[in-house]
């Protein structure tokens, strides 16, 4: 909240003329007099100062009637965001399309860096202790609790599921490790009717919200009970009932998709927002952009949250933007925006809270950067020691870890014990395994699941192909798998 | 025609909540073809959306409405800025009903005007129904007549899959007295157009007309073509073609797409396939060049298939 309030501080100075009006006049033209005329910058010989600001400002007010006639929602004024009493002066003002704007006679180039980098918002220091003086909101003993299992669960679902793709059961898995914090306290700090528009390292959020580890393990399996029937590579999870679009592989696609959603949401006036999610390297494609841009615009109840996690497969963020993170990046499309430490789960759950109940109540986007550390490769098919160094991962495993920060505050609470961990622990291996072996051993989806889907109803080509596939099969049953029903 | 889409697209917007448009300039200006005209003033500016230029966003953005249960209508301003778009189309549009298992459908309509114009440019007159027809999960139509126009406007909305609607940049001023009543076409079937006996001649969109010009001349020839507009670019309407094949045993295509890789050429394709054994003499398919289309005014005219070319090309088939 603080950093908020600082930064709208800043904005109202740097709009406000450096010098008073009078005197910067004075400099430049020794001879002028307040009675006499003046020039304006367009060359107008205006005699009276008064008549002309009365002009503008009619100008503007009929501008602003015609940007949004009164077929919008019912005659609501236009937000203008800066506001007209920072113009002390008639004078220094001018008119352009967007509003008006003070005009200085200095050249000022904005530093493509500020001396300070925006802070990061944290609540838990690393001994488990809230930090002094730290304002965030208080977590009841079953959240925290069920926040703390869930991240548990969530580290030892990636490494068996890891393990399984090394050992040749799956063909590809994906890794959270270091994220954990985000993919649980954000959803936890949500409810189940936000839709979620995921990028792929974000399966906490399902895990929160009921999807069993038998769930996961069939679709990394591609099994006759998988959601997605058998049609996307592993960890490409989907689930209408809890409200989490299919993944898509391809890099920040669903943020322009999340101003549909969200538009759609508007038009039902449902007490829900969209949150779509990305990673640094997202930030770099056209689409966040583009997505960003059309929800600020378009004034979407969205919550754009990127995993800052300092990794894009081999690229490092220096390489990948040059402004100071994403946070930045908000103003520039008139986002509110803020940094979170993203392995602080306490701080991450109270961002999410705050900033979702004003993307909701505001009916405007917003930004979240969570700042963290990819522990994991970038995926199965990828060995980072290849290219960042080996104590820098260590270092991040185990120091900066998220879950050991919260496993101490909530110990320190008296919600957990030595014995809890161990417990749970132990059963979620043993659940997992069960899983996988269950899911290993599902048949895989009927051949008809191979045609169905493409359209809504099965057309004569697509019909015609799968009587000449099944017509193939059947002259040589010999090389059909048998794990795939007929 | 652009009435006759306006008309569809307001009946269904009445009869439907759900239905909405996205574009760039659909609303107070009223599309840059008129087919939003008055939209905006009737059903607000929520329902009918002006966006920012960014193809592919706004697309995306019909995506993600659609999977939440809307029904957008997406116009692009000329099809050829919709290949910005190209990764929406394809890889959401066209892939997510199945790859989620069917859990979300994707009713989008895609709809702008294609084609060659007058003198527009190369940018401006691009034909990309081969470009999309590739693309699994997604079905393309065309329409070509004020009557066709409005029943498959009203098809593409009601059908639970992604449509893409063709319609011609030089058609938009066609006039034609339409029924009162409602109708809706189907978005498979093809239409025929003048029953024949010698020769089957299919085309879809704007070579419709200079087929029927070419048409007359050979019915004073003496000859007697049966024309077939297939609509439905994917999938095609084989029964249709089929049934007029096997009467003829002749057939001529004309279209405005490029030679290579081109909607003719997966026909051509499709009947040789299926109806090898009927035809008496190779399929000849009619269309443009495989170059950008000019803007200086008389190579332009070369570009596109003209109906002296397809008279003679009748002529040859049948001799």
């Amino acid at each position: 909240m603080a950093i908020w309030f600082s930064r709208s501080r800043k904005i109202a100075h740097f709009l406000k003329p450096k010098i008073s009006p009078s005197e910067f006049l004075y400099k430049i033209c020794p001879n002028y007099s307040n009675s006499s005329s003046f020039r304006t910058l367009s060359g107008e010989n205006c005699r009276n100062p008064q008549a002309f600001s009365d002009y503008s400002t009619t100008i503007l007010s009929f501008r602003r009637r015609w940007w949004r006639p009164e077929s919008t929602r019912a005659g609501e004024q236009v937000e203008t965001p800066y506001s007209d009493d920072d113009y002390e002066d008639e004078n220094q003002v001018l008119d352009f399309p967007g509003g008006r704007v003070t005009f200085t006679p200095e050249m000022k180039f904005i530093s493509e860096t500020s001396d300070k980098r925006i802070p990061c918002y944290r609540v838990l220091g690393d001994d488990g202790y809230p930090i002094s003086g730290s304002k965030f909101e208080q977590v009841d003993k079953e959240t925290a609790v069920k926040m703390y299992e869930s991240m548990v669960t969530l580290q030892i679902m990636d490494n068996i599921f890891y393990e399984a793709q090394r050992q040749g059961r799956i063909s590809f898995y994906l890794t959270s490790l270091g994220e954990e914090a985000i993919n649980i306290a954000t959803a936890a700090a949500l409810t189940l009717d936000d839709v979620i528009l995921p990028q792929y390292r974000e399966p906490g959020i399902l895990l929160w919200r009921g999807f069993t580890l038998q769930e996961f393990a069939n679709q990394c399996f591609g099994n006759n009970a998988d959601y997605g029937k058998g049609r996307q590579m592993p960890i490409h999870y989907g689930s209408n009932k809890h409200n989490f679009f299919t993944i898509s592989s391809p890099i920040a696609t669903q943020l322009p998709q999340a101003a549909g959603v969200a538009y759609s949401l508007k038009m039902d006036k449902k007490e829900a927002c969209v949150v779509a999610f990305t990673g640094d390297g997202g930030t770099s494609e056209g689409d966040f952009h583009a997505g960003l841009n059309f929800a600020a615009v378009l004034e979407a109840p969205v919550l754009f949250i990127c995993r800052n996690n300092g990794w894009a497969i081999s690229t490092p963020i220096s390489e990948q933007f040059r402004s100071d993170g994403v946070v930045v990046k908000g103003q520039a499309y008139g986002i509110r925006s803020i940094r979170v430490d993203g392995n602080d789960a306490l701080a991450v759950y109270s961002t999410i809270r705050a900033a979702r109940e004003m993307v909701i109540r505001e009916q405007k986007p917003v930004l979240v950067e969570a700042l963290s550390y990819r522990v994991g490769h970038h995926s199965t098919s990828d060995d980072s020691t290849k290219y960042r160094p080996i104590n820098e991962i260590e270092y991040w495993r185990t120091a900066r870890n998220p879950l050991v920060r919260f496993q101490k505050w909530v110990h320190k609470n008296g919600w957990w014990t030595d014995d809890d961990e161990s417990e749970l622990r132990g059963s979620i291996r043993k659940q997992l395994l069960t899983a996988i072996q269950v899911a290993e051993k599902t048949e895989k989806p009927p051949l008809a699941e191979f045609f169905s889907d493409v359209y809504s109803h099965l057309p004569s080509n697509l019909h015609e192909q799968e009587k000449s596939l099944r017509e193939t099969i059947k002259r040589h049953r010999q090389d059909y798998p048998t794990d795939v029903p007929l | 025609m652009f009435e006759a889409l306006r008309e569809g697209l307001e009946e269904e917007m009445d009869r439907d909540p759900r239905v909405c448009v996205f574009g760039e300039d659909v609303g107070h200006y009223g599309g840059s073809y008129k087919v939003t005209k008055g939209l905006a003033q009737k059903y607000g500016d929520l329902r009918v959306l002006d966006t920012p230029i960014a193809e592919n966003s706004f697309t995306g953005m019909a995506v993600g409405a659609a999977m939440t249960g809307l029904r957008p209508v997406v116009e692009g301003m000329n099809m050829g800025f919709l290949l910005l778009a190209f990764n929406q189309i394809s890889d959401n549009c066209g892939m997510l009903h199945y790859t989620s298992g069917g859990q979300f459908t994707i009713p989008t309509v895609i709809r702008g005007p294609g084609g060659v114009g007058r003198q527009l440019g190369a940018e401006h007159s691009q034909r990309l129904e081969s470009y999309f027809q590739s693309i699994p999960g997604i079905q393309l139509v065309a329409c070509s007549t004020v009557y066709n126009a409005k029943g498959l406007m009203k098809a593409a909305i009601r059908s639970e899959n992604p449509v893409v609607l063709f319609e011609h940049v030089l058609l938009y001023n066609l006039k034609e007295r339409i029924p009162d009543e409602e109708y809706v076409l189907s978005l498979e079937e093809a239409e025929m157009v003048r029953p024949g006996e010698h020769i089957t001649i299919l085309t879809y969109s704007r070579m419709r007309y200079h087929v029927m010009q070419a048409a007359k001349t050979l019915v004073n020839k003496g000859y007697d073509p049966e024309v077939i507009d297939i609509r439905s670019l994917k999938p095609f309407d084989l029964y249709t073609i089929g049934n007029s094949v096997k009467k003829t045993h002749r057939v001529l295509i004309v279209e405005e797409c490029m030679r290579t890789g081109g909607i003719g050429a997966s026909l051509t394709a499709a009947i040789n396939e299926n109806f090898h054994d009927y035809l008496d003499a190779p399929i000849v398919c009619l269309s443009s060049q495989d170059v950008p289309t000019p803007y200086a005014g008389t190579l332009e005219e070369w570009t596109v298939v003209q109906p002296s070319q397809i008279v003679a090309a009748v002529e040859q088939l049948c001799k």
